[in-house]
């Protein structure tokens, strides 16, 4: 085989494995998109094809009927949770990730909490939370005792993206900053956050995703009041009617709304500074 | 390092510490006590040290099945989100030539994480059912004359969402793996005659044993983990070592669901800490 053909002919694995990447990416899509179909149908529709009609009935009938739950209730703790659990996660994993690269005595340890807080069961450590209230007396809410539970989860996260922003960061444009007279306090808000921008909206983008449809760690911690993620599990056991579907629909809204500013804000960093002629 | 460089370091992950301490460390702390302590049966926590929920857990013959069937789920998830993942990194990084559009394929594999898991999993419902859309096309096509039962609750659809669910954490380390093989590299092998399979087996595989190593230790110890995937999608038909001690939650017998909790918390780091002997995990991350 000479070397023009092999750089310019696909070989016959190109075709085997684009098949396995878009068989992939159907059945990771594919079903969301089934039951976006479907919660648009009307009264008398179920939880199968064919679709029957079509309609916003089960919109209305999600966050008008009793039955359903607190849906609105639920969405509006879940959203302020989130907005919460993105500032913190943001603001701590910088830090972290500069405390990291500096590197310091002990750092290993935490590194290793962090990889077991991200690993040990949800539920285990919700249990945790719960019991630990109780011996202390606390009342568990989802604004307190599930807000920390949330954040054992989406901390982890936000420090391993990053690392990964952090290992492409130059630190001569640190110390040009510290050489013209910066102090480390300037050095961090005029060079080391603006450079950063974009990795930071994508761990916010990971802080408000994971701690929106978060779970498992939520359960035991978030009190009398349900976020969304438990209610769409008790609706999961209970409900059988296209309105699980419609809340699918209306969750999943969100998360690409969120994704779509994140991605589209970092997109819109890297391009103004692709004009601007870098910093 | 100097003890004031310590000190800076120490106070830039003083909010993570501040996190992990109360909702890691002593967590886990509180249900370790709980697993020697007796309950009263309404709820309540008796202050006393007793191996009794030990002795329980370890000698009932329920353990093993459940330890059995958790297993079973863990090795069947990871080795297909392995493997599916593996190959759409490989296709990703040596087979898609304009960076661009393999950042834009990587991201669209990326989008569903973002996402609620449990509206993933519950999207299955209409595809797998008996009704579903699956068993309606294959005896609209003739292949099969009864709806084919073993499709959804059961173990199959088990495997399916979770293989579903955690495929990007097999994805996204093996991809950063690969990213880092130079190109060259290759290119000089194929030169000097090595077949495209020798390249995949001398150079490609054991780059991406790292990214391998990364990503198992995400899909076993969530599999491991976890109870709604098993609960919901098996229709009750299949027990996880998670939901065992989640029913004893809900009548409130803290005590014997604590000590399966250690149980498997200790299960659980006995095989990350296999996995991360053959891994460099930290070098791995931080680089």
């Amino acid at each position: 085989m000479s070397r023009v053909t092999r750089d310019q002919r696909r070989p016959w694995t190109f075709y085997v494995l684009a098949g396995v990447f878009i068989l992939y990416v159907a059945a990771l899509y594919g079903p969301m998109i089934c039951i976006y179909i479907l919660s648009f149908q009307d009264i008398r529709g179920g939880l199968v094809f064919p679709m029957k009609g079509t309609s916003l009935h089960w919109f209305v009938d999600l966050f008008t009927q009793a039955r359903t739950g607190d849906v609105k209730g639920s969405f509006d703790r879940s959203i302020r949770l989130a907005l919460a659990v993105t500032l913190i996660t943001v603001v701590a994993s910088f830090l972290a990730g500069l405390g990291f690269r500096r590197g310091f005595r002990g750092d290993g340890i935490v590194f290793y909490l962090m990889i077991g807080s991200l690993v040990a069961p949800g539920l285990v450590l919700g249990i945790g939370v719960g019991l630990a209230c109780t011996f202390l007396g606390l009342e568990a809410a989802w604004y307190s005792s599930a807000l920390g539970a949330q954040l054992s989860w989406t901390l982890p996260f936000g420090v391993l993206v990053m690392f990964a922003v952090m290992s492409r960061f130059d630190g001569r444009w640190e110390e040009a900053a510290r050489d013209l007279g910066a102090t480390p306090a300037q050095t961090i808000r005029l060079v080391v956050v603006p450079v950063l921008a974009p990795g930071l909206v994508a761990v916010g983008l990971f802080g408000f995703t994971l701690s929106y449809d978060e779970f498992a760690r939520s359960l035991q911690t978030a009190g009398s009041l349900n976020t969304l993620p438990l209610e769409i599990w008790s609706m999961t056991l209970n409900v059988t009617s296209p309105s699980l579907y419609a809340l699918g629909t209306v969750t999943t809204l969100i998360s690409f709304l969120i994704i779509g500013l994140s991605l589209g804000s970092i997109v819109l960093i890297q391009r103004r500074r692709a004009a601007g002629g870098g910093h | 390092m100097t003890r004031r460089g310590n000190l800076a370091g120490w106070l830039y992950v003083s909010p993570l510490v501040l996190v992990l301490v109360p909702f890691f460390v002593l967590p886990i702390l509180v249900v370790l006590a709980a697993s020697f302590m007796e309950t009263d049966g309404f709820g309540g926590i008796i202050p006393t040290v007793t191996l009794a929920n030990y002795a329980g857990v370890l000698t009932s013959k329920l353990t093993l099945d459940l330890y059995l069937a958790t297993i079973k789920f863990t090795i069947l998830t990871w080795a297909f989100s392995g493997i599916i993942g593996f190959w759409v990194a490989y296709f990703l990084v040596f087979h898609i030539r304009n960076p661009l559009i393999a950042i834009g394929l990587f991201l669209v594999c990326t989008v569903p994480f973002w996402t609620s898991n449990i509206i993933r999993m519950i999207s299955w419902i209409p595809l797998l059912g008996k009704e579903g859309l699956v068993n309606s096309t294959l005896i609209g096509a003739g292949v099969v004359d009864q709806p084919l039962e073993f499709l959804l609750f059961s173990d199959f659809a088990v495997v399916v969402a979770y293989v579903h669910q955690l495929t990007i954490f097999m994805i996204v380390p093996i991809f950063n793996a690969l990213a880092r093989i130079d190109k060259r590299i290759v290119e000089a092998a194929l030169d000097a005659g090595a077949s495209r399979f020798d390249v995949l087996r001398l150079i490609v595989l054991p780059m991406a044993k790292n990214g391998i190593a990364l990503g198992s230790i995400f899909v076993v110890s969530i599999v491991m983990g976890d109870f709604f995937v098993v609960k919901v999608m098996s229709g009750g038909g299949s027990a996880s070592v998670v939901g065992a001690f989640y029913e004893d939650i809900s009548v409130l017998q803290y005590p014997p669901a604590a000590a399966s909790a250690i149980v498997l918390t200790l299960v659980l780091t006995l095989v990350v800490a296999l996995i991360l002997r053959s891994v460099d995990i930290r070098r791995e991350i931080t680089r």
